[in-house]
């Protein structure tokens, strides 16, 4: 077919002439995106072209919401046991604590944002799947009467599967623990903000992640009682494209606002001084 | 009598009860009498009946939780409540035929029922959603519940489902919001509440109207964080076989007295010998007793008291180490 012949010249090895070396190089998971690595970090790994938001560790999220230097770690010597003698749990728990630190599956910690007092409990889905179990709900009460004793906000972070099933019914009632505290806190007219990261289903979902005085969800963050699996079972049929995301639960009235990560500081700082009478920030003029 | 699906363990149970009854056929027919026959057999099966349900594994406490002859809470309401009058509907969506709710009157006292209801039949089953309540059903629960309130009228809820539903609307409708709304109110109704799981107790779905003063069992009853089914397939990748089930079932401690020991429930109410499927009329006599004995104990508490109480209850529950 072809008439004429391109000359082809010998490939030229470009990547010798770069000094970046390879493994500075990463790539979306979600659009195939590639950049530097360090473009996702300081994005706070949010791919700089689709805006996909990437699983990030706990302790980042202290980092994003709250002032520098003002973290204070608390409830740091809570540790779960096998109340149950579950089979192969305490060998589970032992490879998630060298896997992901000894916090369990939620890390709480009291500081400051925008130079106001608050406490923030951000899950950890490095542990086991950010599973609830007794820690988890014990975490949340302790950092929830913090916040009562001092009249506090509190801010919750969810990343979860949901209860810990080798915790069995023990973790079904942290779901009503949680509840309880959160109950107390809004008797009181304590401000409560649930943020919610992919992804949030099962008895977190069904308890403190959805009873936020404001819910806030992370772009694309897949949220829902019954995980996307659980549902496509009973039905017998794919899900619809976009069901259970972030941007679904907004249409359909469950969230306030989808937020993305780097918002999430100023819409919280926003959205407490609202609730706690605060002036503006800086910056924001009548009209 | 209608025969329904014995279940596996009850077979020489149902086997003696033939025996029994085809004798007693067989002397009418002829006019004997057999009663000195009879007798020793009918001592024989209280006594079998008495050996199997005392020895119930697990699996099989599930399978008498979920047998479809036990009474449901429309049975209690029936035999354990009088006056009662059915309220419908969320006044949002629409009304949720999983969970009824109503007035009633316990020992000439009024009071609000609440509970999930399973169809006998498919064609209940179909109405009722196997006892899965959608959001709406939840909403309706809280609605009455606040009603209630309200008019300082005690709450009882029975409960009574593998869970709620998981399905486009229920998800479209906030499944997880109407639970979580429920458990946060319970926790600061002021009025008594007390929750009698009677059935299967599953995860939220069942909670959800389970924050309770007090939390009864029924003996046989199950309450768990998830399905055994649910639990086999995920961990060890197989919900069908027996085998894996009965696993689950003993892994996950999911008995009235398992529960009691973890103090999770308050009472175990036991049931007739045979369980509570061979008597509803005993078994809701039971019921109605221990109600009737907790809710006078409640009404003696302020109403600020009694949510501090049930509150710090929920507050305490769990295992952590310190240190």
């Amino acid at each position: 077919m072809a008439w004429f012949r391109k000359e082809k010249k010998p490939r030229q090895p470009r990547r010798e002439r770069l000094e970046i070396p390879a493994d500075a190089w990463e790539k979306c998971e979600a659009c195939g995106h590639t950049d530097l690595r360090e473009k996702f970090v300081r994005n706070l790994n949010v791919c700089p072209s689709c805006d996909y938001h990437r699983r990030i560790r706990a302790s980042e999220y202290l980092n994003i919401l709250f002032d520098e230097g003002t973290i204070e770690e608390t409830e740091v010597d809570l540790r779960s046991t096998d109340p149950l003698g579950f089979p192969e749990y305490p060998g589970r728990l032992k490879k998630a604590t060298t896997n992901a630190g000894e916090g369990d599956a939620i890390i709480t910690a009291t500081g400051m944002l925008g130079g106001a007092p608050l406490n923030i409990g951000v899950m950890d889905f490095a542990f086991m799947g950010g599973s609830m179990g007794s820690v988890v709900g014990e975490k949340i009460a302790r950092l929830g009467q913090r916040s009562l004793e001092r009249k506090y906000p509190l801010v919750i972070i969810s990343a979860s599967g949901g209860a810990r099933m080798q915790e069995g019914v023990l973790s079904l009632m942290q779901m009503a623990k949680t509840s309880a505290m959160l109950s107390m806190l809004g008797e009181r007219g304590i401000p409560y903000i649930s943020i919610l990261t992919n992804p949030t289903t099962g008895g977190v979902s069904a308890s403190y992640a959805m009873l936020g005085d404001a819910i806030l969800a992370e772009p694309g963050a897949v949220i829902g009682f019954a995980g996307p699996r659980v549902i496509k079972q009973t039905l017998g049929q794919d899900l619809p494209e976009g069901f259970q995301t972030a941007e679904f639960l907004l249409d359909h009235g469950m969230l306030d606002a989808v937020v993305h990560r780097k918002d999430l500081k100023g819409t919280v700082g926003q959205l407490l001084r609202h609730m706690t009478g605060k002036p503006a920030a800086t910056g924001w003029t009548s009209p | 009598m209608a025969s329904a699906p014995v279940m596996e363990f009850e077979k020489p149970i149902a086997e003696l009860e033939k025996q029994i009854d085809e004798l007693k056929r067989l002397a009418d027919g002829q006019r004997l009498d057999v009663g000195s026959e009879i007798a020793p057999l009918e001592r024989k099966l209280s006594d079998l009946r008495d050996q199997i349900y005392k020895n119930l594994t697990p699996l099989q406490r599930v399978q008498v939780a979920r047998n479809n002859k036990r009474p449901f809470t429309l049975d209690y309401i029936r035999l354990a409540f009088t006056d009662w009058i059915e309220l419908h509907g969320d006044r949002a969506f629409r009304e949720d035929a999983a969970i009824v709710g109503g007035w009633a009157r316990l020992d000439g006292e009024t009071v609000m029922v609440i509970g999930q209801q399973r169809g006998r039949d498919t064609k209940e089953n179909l109405k009722r959603n196997f006892g899965m309540p959608h959001p709406e059903g939840y909403r309706k629960a809280l609605r009455l519940m606040k009603l209630a309130e309200k008019f300082h009228v005690p709450v009882l809820t029975f409960i009574d489902t593998p869970g709620a539903w998981a399905g486009l609307g229920a998800e479209e409708r906030g499944q997880s919001e109407a639970i979580a709304r429920n458990l946060y109110e319970m926790a600061q109704l002021e009025v008594p509440i007390i929750a009698t799981v009677i059935g299967e107790g599953g995860s939220g779905g069942a909670l959800a109207l389970g924050v309770a003063d007090r939390v009864l069992m029924l003996e046989n009853a199950v309450y768990s964080v998830i399905t055994i089914e649910g639990c086999a397939a995920i961990l060890w990748k197989d919900g069908k076989s027996p085998e894996m089930r009965e696993r689950a079932a003993s892994a996950l401690r999911i008995t009235a007295p398992d529960l009691y020991e973890l103090r999770v429930i308050d009472e175990i109410i036991p049931e007739p010998p045979g369980g509570a499927h061979s008597s509803q009329e005993a078994t809701a006599k039971a019921v109605q007793e221990a109600l009737i004995r907790n809710l006078d104990e409640l009404r003696k508490y302020k109403p600020d008291r009694l949510v501090r109480r049930r509150r710090e209850k929920f507050l305490g529950m769990g295992r952590v180490e310190e240190g």
